[in-house]
């Protein structure tokens, strides 16, 4: 078997697992169900690390059921394997890994009477993650994002005995199958100009027409969807209110892994659909879309330091990471691209072991609020404690960790840009890895003057429900051991001298329309860029510079929120009565603006659809 | 079809899109935004239908035809039947999910569920 029959592998696999898991998990004892979907998971990690391999050579493509383009004409359905979409795929494949293990002793008692349900959601959401990340197809790229999208709906709200995962998963699923309806309406713009739904064929077939309104309005819903899952500005809302609800586990693997699905999958239709002549100017993209990037890094930013409700928090800090992703990859350059697979990688790593180590507070205290739970797990502070923090300096983009090494590369790819980008980077990553590690010490030490009560409109996290309903007994040992292999990898994705060379050479293949339409059977073959290509830089002292720099910041601004209060004496008061001050003019309006409320939610949609239609037919 | 006329079909998708939003941002009742959901998601078959439609074609089944003739564009009648089992399926699910939640929060006033904000 070669690679490209292993392919569609990668999507049947978790398909299969689903399916037979929902047959017979009923009948299964609950430990056998944890085993099986840990062999299955495991299996699918060497599956998609096979390929991964495979991919690093060249990237190749495979037509599902043999159906082959006759004359460049196709109806059939292309799944291309390139290294960053296969490696994303194995990326997923870990996490999901990483969150059934870690699931292993979590829902002690299934709230269904079948101990299948969640596992079979699981692998099914898998399947549809991977099939996102390998598909060649546009309208093949629609149906898996609804899959993914549906099933992340459906593991959103999993706990159905409380209204507030009710709530957010309904909030989740409205807006983004809206925004996806919009894609759609994109999809089929397309198809009426070209007759073609394979990406490659489309790119290659609106080369004949001019760029006109009608290009702009299908590359606008286009992206409506995608950059609804990434949680851009101001497509953002829905995010933290499902990622504050949803079981930890599921937590894992949507701020892992699949937010940022959806800046790749914006980044690939771009590259493939419209980078070409006919399609949308690259200046165009570069600029709305750093914008928009920044944007959303400084929001999501400034609301993460605002949460007490520890899951909203590290949900504002998803959106700010996703920001500075977007950043990345719109400086449409194949350094940045390889940047910020890089830092996908990391804050997978540290984003998800911070969402585990969430769950262990759950799970022993009933509560996710950073107030109540002040000084409450002084007993986990040399386990969960030490991790928490150690995920908190990740975020900031303490050296060598991946997160870090991945923030280094693109904000240097970002300076080539514009001078001032990395300044956001390292404010961005200051801040929420302040707010992490704020919480690791009130949390895990008591450290700093008791939190106070504001009387805001705010969610709180001391009413969340447990998950678990076994007061007293010791910390599961998965749920500690999963965050630290979480941790580990995050560090040594920033250490493997090789990691940085296989992901140079991904994103000058991610950012080459000749070679994936040369793999998708779309264009004539080309010579591959070899395998000693130039690397990233790696290290550099730069980098490692800014990096202790947001560090600092981020060290410094806990120890201000944590001891500040404390302070006498005139001056200290009187900063304090600013910030006071600051907060209720500047941050207040803002907060109000996040109400949670659907219409408000669908409003914002239209709004941005509104005004990236404008901004690009100003620009095209 | 061409010129103007050729445009129809277009502006009522996006019209009907636009009506499917409007109902979701004013909406004071669960139940009724994903049926919004729905009628926003109805644009998309119009929009798929109205593109592969041929003046004068016939269904796509030469079965009694000859393969000669002229028929409507099948592509686009595999992705509306797609289309509408993913609507299918999404909807279903939300509707389950309002159901659960007027259970538990005897209310599916979306202006009632305040309890994540800020």
């Amino acid at each position: 078997m070669t690679a490209p029959d292993l392919l569609p592998l990668a999507v049947a696999v978790p398909l299969l697992g689903a399916a037979l898991f929902a047959a017979v998990g009923r009948l299964l004892p609950r430990r056998a169900c944890d085993v099986l979907v840990t062999v299955w998971a495991l299996a699918d990690v060497v599956l998609l690390a096979a390929l991964w391999r495979a991919a690093n050579r060249g990237p190749f493509a495979s037509w599902v059921g043999g159906w082959r383009p006759r004359n460049g004409e196709s109806v059939g359905i292309v799944l291309v394997g390139d290294p960053l979409g296969v490696g994303l795929a194995l990326l997923v494949s870990l996490l999901v890994l990483a969150a059934v293990v870690y699931a292993w002793r979590y829902f002690a008692e299934p709230p269904t009477r079948s101990p299948g349900t969640f596992p079979a959601l699981v692998l099914l959401f898998e399947a549809g993650m991977c099939g996102f990340a390998l598909t060649g197809d546009l309208f093949n790229a629609f149906v898996f994002f609804e899959l993914m999208g549906a099933v992340a709906y459906a593991l959103t709200g999993y706990r159905v005995e409380d209204p507030r995962p009710l709530q957010g998963a309904l909030t989740f699923g409205v807006v983004n199958s809206l925004a996806a309806y919009c894609s759609l309406m994109g999809i089929a713009l397309l198809y009426a100009r070209t007759g073609e739904l394979g990406m490659a064929q489309i790119g290659r077939h609106l080369a004949a027409h001019r760029t006109d309104t009608l290009t702009v309005t299908a590359f606008v819903l286009v992206l409506t969807g995608l950059l609804t899952k990434a949680a851009m500005v101001p497509f953002h809302l829905w995010l933290p209110d499902a990622h504050a609800v949803a079981p930890t586990p599921v937590c894992m693997l949507l701020s892992g892994v699949m937010v940022e699905l959806g800046v790749y999958g914006a980044a690939r239709v771009y590259w493939t659909v419209f980078a070409g002549p006919g399609g949308i100017p690259a200046g165009a993209v570069r600029g709305v879309l750093v914008a928009a990037g920044v944007l959303t890094a400084l929001l999501g930013a400034l609301m993460c330091w605002q949460q007490r409700h520890i899951k909203r928090m590290l949900a504002f800090s998803t959106i700010s990471h996703v920001g500075l992703f977007l950043v990345g990859t719109a400086l449409l350059d194949a350094h940045g691209a390889a940047a910020t697979a890089l830092y996908v990688l990391g804050h997978a790593g540290a984003k998800a072991a911070l969402f585990g180590l969430t769950g262990v507070l759950l799970d022993q205290y009933g509560s996710v609020d950073e107030h109540g739970l002040y000084g409450r797990a002084r007993e986990l502070r040399w386990s969960a404690g030490v991790m928490f923090a150690l995920g908190g300096l990740a975020v900031a983009g303490l050296p060598p960790f991946g997160a870090g090494l991945g923030k280094a590369l693109s904000e240097h790819a970002a300076g080539d840009f514009l001078g001032w980008l990395p300044a956001v980077f390292v404010v961005t990553s200051a801040v929420t890895g302040g707010a992490v590690l704020r919480t690791a010490a009130r949390v895990f030490a008591g450290a700093g003057a008791v939190p106070h009560d504001s009387h805001q409109a705010e969610t709180r996290g001391d009413d969340e429900e447990p998950e678990v309903r076994d007061p007293g007994r010791p910390v599961p040992r998965p749920m500690l051991a999963v965050p630290a292999a979480l941790l580990a990898a995050c560090l040594a994705s920033g250490v493997l001298p090789g990691l940085t060379a296989g992901l140079a050479r991904a994103g000058t293949l991610f950012t080459s329309r000749a070679d994936y339409f040369a793999a998708a059977g779309q264009g004539p073959p080309t010579a591959f860029p070899p395998l000693s290509a130039p690397s990233l830089a790696g290290w550099t002292g730069e980098g490692a510079l800014l990096g202790l720099v947001s560090t600092l910041v981020a060290l410094a601004l806990a120890a201000t929120a944590l001891w500040g209060p404390l302070l006498g004496g005139r001056g200290a008061r009187r900063l304090r009565d600013l910030a006071a001050t600051g907060s209720h003019r500047l941050v207040l309006p803002l907060r109000r603006l996040h109400s949670g409320r659907l219409g408000d939610n669908v409003a914002w949609l239209a709004t941005g659809v509104g005004v990236l239609l404008v901004v690009f037919t100003a620009l095209r | 079809m061409s010129g103007l006329f050729g445009l129809v079909p277009h502006l009522v998708a996006g019209w009907i899109l636009l009506v499917g939003m409007y109902g979701l941002v004013t909406s004071r009742n669960l139940v009724h935004a994903v049926g919004c959901l729905a009628v926003a998601q109805s644009a998309t078959y119009v929009l798929l239908l109205s593109v592969g439609f041929r003046r004068g074609g016939t269904a796509p089944v030469f079965s009694d035809a000859s393969p000669h003739s002229v028929v409507v564009d099948p592509v686009v009648q595999a992705l509306t039947l797609t289309d509408i089992v993913v609507g299918a399926t999404v909807t279903a699910l939300l509707l389950a999910l309002v159901m659960q939640l007027h259970k538990r929060h005897a209310t599916v006033d979306p202006d009632r569920l305040n309890s994540l904000r800020g």
